[in-house]
């Protein structure tokens, strides 16, 4: 069936969701005369992508300054009689986990968007080695959880290590444009001001010359999600004997994912780029709860064929 | 070949959603929302 291989179907509908996440997820427009941050209803409830709650434009909340925040306030909370662990957004973030594995990157991230524009932009190419990849674990585990519940003041208040730190994401979409609403916060502005925006200018020049640095080296939210990714009820399968190792998915993949060796590697994103357009020998389909539903199209296809 | 089933991601399903009711029914978002409408100085690089 190679018309279902050589359409492009599904890549303009993931641009055009990400547009979309990206849009609802930024949708208060009302920041340039408010010159503040929305406060509304829905800031109650995470986006499945890293997107910034103190955008002036953020509609929701970022799960991963949600769970920091539940970890810095613990013990207080706990002190206080509130047993708030955060199960609420490690419930959303595994639910959707458990479903798609790590699918909203490449389809509702807004950063992880952003990080495809910024590659279309003509460049060498650099490969990112794979032992940085797995910086992402060790961030995910020190940043977002032990360093917020150990490192504490003297009320047992503990800070959002990764949001301070590092989050470029935070820098882009709330540091700058809240400097530049609120003037008065400039002079506020130290040395970790400086290196957060250092780090974001990193990035944002490896993004150039890389594909998806951020997601792959440094994105604690993906790590979470790509936990899942062998265990989902969504999951990419590989035929090995279709599959000829002539290495057209690797070199298309947004992730730089060598998918002959692992169909549900743990940095595949399920953009089904490589499906949709790089395979020309069908090795690669997908499954939904042990279904394999390539197979479900193509008898579609059959059927709906005409006769001759 | 008949596909391979596994219970485990419906398993690993109804986990998660009882963590979320868990979390919703012990008032955490609430708290969610108590962050997420203030600015966030530390997300700034500045607090």
């Amino acid at each position: 069936m190679p018309q279902l291989h050589g359409n492009r179907v599904m890549l303009i509908l993931r641009r055009w969701i990400q547009i979309l996440a990206t849009v609802l997820s930024n949708a208060y427009w009302k920041f340039p005369f408010t010159k503040g941050i929305y406060q509304g209803n829905l800031k109650a409830v995470c986006v499945p992508g890293l997107n910034c709650y103190s955008c002036p434009a953020a509609t929701g909340s970022c799960p991963l300054g949600a769970l920091q925040n539940f970890m810095a306030t613990l013990r207080p909370r706990f002190g206080a009689g509130h047993t708030h662990f955060g199960l609420y957004v490690i419930g959303m973030l595994g639910l959707i986990g458990s479903l798609v594995g790590r699918m909203p990157c490449a389809w509702l991230c807004p950063f992880g968007f952003l990080q495809e524009l910024i590659h279309k932009i003509p460049s060498p190419e650099f490969e990112i080695p794979k032992p940085l990849t797995y910086i992402k674990y060790i961030l995910l585990g020190l940043f977002i959880f032990i360093l917020p519940l150990l490192v504490v003041d003297e009320f047992g208040y503990g800070i959002t290590w990764f949001c301070k730190h590092i989050c470029p994401a935070g820098t882009l979409e709330a540091g700058i444009p809240l400097m530049l609403l609120k003037p008065e916060l400039r002079e506020l502005i130290g040395i970790l001001f400086h290196s957060k925006l250092l780090i974001l200018a990193l990035f944002l020049v490896w993004m150039v010359v890389s594909r998806r640095p951020f997601c792959r080296v440094a994105c604690p939210l993906g790590a979470i999600y790509s936990l899942f990714n062998k265990v989902s009820v969504f999951r990419m399968t590989h035929d090995p004997d279709k599959c000829t190792l002539c290495g057209a998915c690797y070199r298309d993949c947004p992730m730089g994912v060598k998918f002959y060796e692992n169909a549900n590697h743990y940095d595949c994103i399920r953009c089904l780029k490589c499906y949709q357009e790089s395979c020309r020998f069908g090795a690669i389909s997908y499954e939904v709860a042990g279904i394999p539903l390539l197979k479900a199209l193509k008898r579609t296809a059959e059927t709906d064929a005409p006769m001759e | 070949m008949a596909p391979k089933k596994s219970t485990l991601p419906f398993v690993l399903i109804v986990l998660f959603a009882l963590f979320l009711a868990i979390g919703i029914n012990l008032g955490e978002v609430s708290s969610v929302l108590e962050k997420a409408i203030r600015v966030c100085l530390s997300c700034m690089g500045i607090g």
